[in-house]
């Protein structure tokens, strides 16, 4: 769902915060975590809670220059460092140059008896010694529950962990304390009682095969946030979480007009081609020349110097790049010039979440001007119609709000219900082109229609479409 | 696990290497001294020695031996290290501890 919500313009003083430097969680977070607080990051096992943490703590590092200090109860030094350098980050060249500090705790109950009163202050002292060695102004605990397997009274435990957090507050410190969800609160031993100031909640759920982590901010106190479940992918990069439900409809609307690479068809819509950031749809059955309007598109922007981005559910790019050539369009040398680039994949590869977060991360790193994707009708394969809908109109929102132009295609199953997209995603279109194929005299001839264009005259005329060797011909 | 520790969980040792790990003169730690003194005069007399480290002084020493709660008594010899926590108030639990007495039921927590 769109939340509409207008942050920029409420004026409340502000909860300093601590970016995380996490892709989309600062946008989420409305600029990170809050300084100087503690956050409850839970979750069930591999939900991604502990590469989060490191993640804080090793961009902290390298962005902000914040020295961090890591107390691992469940991951060596040496296994963290193996689990971080994945993603390219060397912990143990942060820890050289005294960015980071990894204090492994073990606590093993066999090894030990236990007699009268004590405390964690031992805890305590070697954090202590840690944060003030650095100079650390991030710290996380990893996962401070296991303390309760390894000491076996709790009474103690629970007020001391208490105290724990109250200390971490009087250091200063931006803690990011995570835990393991139990089965009918947020954390098996109720951490969420003492971390008052902000939750986030992991998940990984998998369904008919698959899977697709997301996050949502449980709470943050004096904030304002996301409250939807937000996507979130992990990959070489690390985390990133797709911030786009969070987008409202306050956009900026371009008056500039951009060619749709098919001279008859700018001339169909007031002789100047579409708006810039605007969206547009083209349905079709099968056949009827949808990909190759889509790729003249493609074609145009790169011919303006701007770069085109295709994402493709149904061929592969050798396939679109050979039948293209053949109504003599060369996409090759513009994929070369690395102004065009086209992905496939198979809808059914991941959920709906991760093909957006997918989508997004595409867009965020390549920064297209243009954006096509061909065709949005295999989402429905996925999920459901209504959650296939939803994904559609955060995808057009998030690309109106970066002022890409994009170009959807759409197939239609013959007959009556032409007009009728499935997602009902028509109304957030701006321009929609209708390609028919009607039988006349023993021939089938596609016709080229425009349902609708928004904010501009367009022709009303019903044209005859035909692919030829040398492109596309409207009469 | 039981019957196995206390078929060979009593140790005969000529030297018992004893550290006390505390964080400054709290009466926890003052009790603690103060009992794990009386249990070695009592059972190990004229072969123990104790060290006692105050972590507010070396703070750094805490990693080492893996100290979580105050106060940590850790047996360094005989091997292996043994740790005991807490105030050291139930004598049993210490010889226990220190495998000079077969392994008892847990302590009740809470």
């Amino acid at each position: 769902m769109t939340e509409i919500c207008n942050a920029s313009s409420v004026a409340m003083p502000a909860l300093p915060k601590c970016p995380t430097g996490i892709e989309g969680l600062d946008e989420v977070t409305r600029g990170g975590l809050p300084r100087g607080r503690s956050t409850l990051v839970c979750g069930s096992p591999g939900c991604g809670k502990t590469l989060l943490a490191a993640e804080f703590l090793v961009r902290g590092a390298t962005e902000y220059g914040e020295p961090g200090v890591l107390m691992a109860f469940e991951e060596t030094a040496d296994e963290l460092a193996a689990n971080v350098r994945s993603l390219g980050f060397d912990v143990k060249e942060l820890i050289d140059q005294k960015m980071l500090a990894v204090d492994y705790v073990y606590v093993e109950r066999s090894e030990i008896e236990e007699t009268g009163e004590y405390d964690l202050e031992g805890l305590f002292v070697r954090l202590g010694y840690a944060i003030d060695s650095l100079q650390a102004k991030r710290v996380v605990l990893d996962t401070i529950e296991v303390l309760f397997a390894g000491l076996s009274n709790a009474g103690i435990l629970r007020a001391e962990i208490r105290r724990l957090f109250r200390w971490l507050k009087e250091k200063g410190v931006t803690a990011v304390i995570t835990g393991e969800r139990g089965n009918a609160s947020l954390t098996r031993h109720g951490l969420e009682e003492y971390v008052s100031d902000c939750v986030i909640l992991l998940d990984h759920r998998v369904t008919e095969q698959v899977s697709t982590r997301r996050l949502r901010i449980v709470k943050y106190r004096g904030s304002a946030h996301g409250t939807n479940e937000f996507p979130f992918v992990i990959d070489n990069d690390g985390l990133s979480v797709i911030p786009i439900t969070s987008v409202g409809l306050e956009h900026p609307v371009s008056d500039e007009r951009v060619s749709t690479g098919i001279p008859a068809l700018d001339a169909m819509v007031g002789g100047k081609g579409v708006f810039r950031g605007s969206s547009v749809l083209i349905s079709g059955s099968a056949g009827t020349g949808k990909t190759s309007i889509a790729g003249f598109f493609a074609a145009s922007a790169c011919g303006r110097g701007e770069r085109a981005l295709m994402f493709s559910f149904e061929e592969a790019p050798s396939q679109i790049v050979r039948n293209l050539r053949s109504i003599g369009l060369d996409l090759d040398g513009w994929i070369k010039q690395d102004m065009l680039r086209i992905c496939s994949t198979r809808p059914s590869r991941y959920g709906l979440e991760t093909h957006l977060g997918l989508i997004h991360k595409q867009v965020r790193d390549f920064r297209p001007q243009v954006v096509i994707v061909d065709p949005i009708s295999n989402f429905i394969s996925v999920g459901t119609q209504s959650e296939a809908g939803t994904m559609l109109v955060r995808l057009i929102d998030f690309l109106k709000a970066e002022n890409i132009t994009s170009l959807f295609t759409h197939l239609t199953h013959g007959g009556v219900g032409l007009q009728q997209t499935d997602e009902g995603i028509s109304s957030i279109i701006d321009t929609w082109l209708l390609l028919r194929d009607t039988e006349t005299d023993g021939e089938r001839q596609a016709n080229l229609s425009i349902l609708k264009s928004r904010g501009m005259a367009h022709s009303k005329s019903i044209r005859s479409f035909r692919l030829s060797d040398n492109g596309i011909e409207l009469s | 696990m039981h019957e196995q520790e206390s078929s060979d969980s009593l140790v005969a040792a000529d030297f018992f290497e004893l550290r006390l790990y505390v964080a400054g003169q709290t009466t926890k730690s003052v009790t603690a001294f103060a009992n794990l003194k009386k249990v070695c005069e009592e059972h190990l007399a004229g072969k123990y020695k104790i060290e006692v480290i105050d972590l507010l002084v070396h703070p750094q020493l805490a990693k080492g031996d893996q100290i979580v709660a105050i106060p940590t008594l850790v047996r360094r010899l005989p091997e292996p290290i043994r740790k005991i926590i807490g105030d050291l108030s139930n004598t049993e639990r210490v010889l226990v501890g220190l495998q000079l007495r077969p392994s008892l039921p847990p302590e009740d927590g809470e």
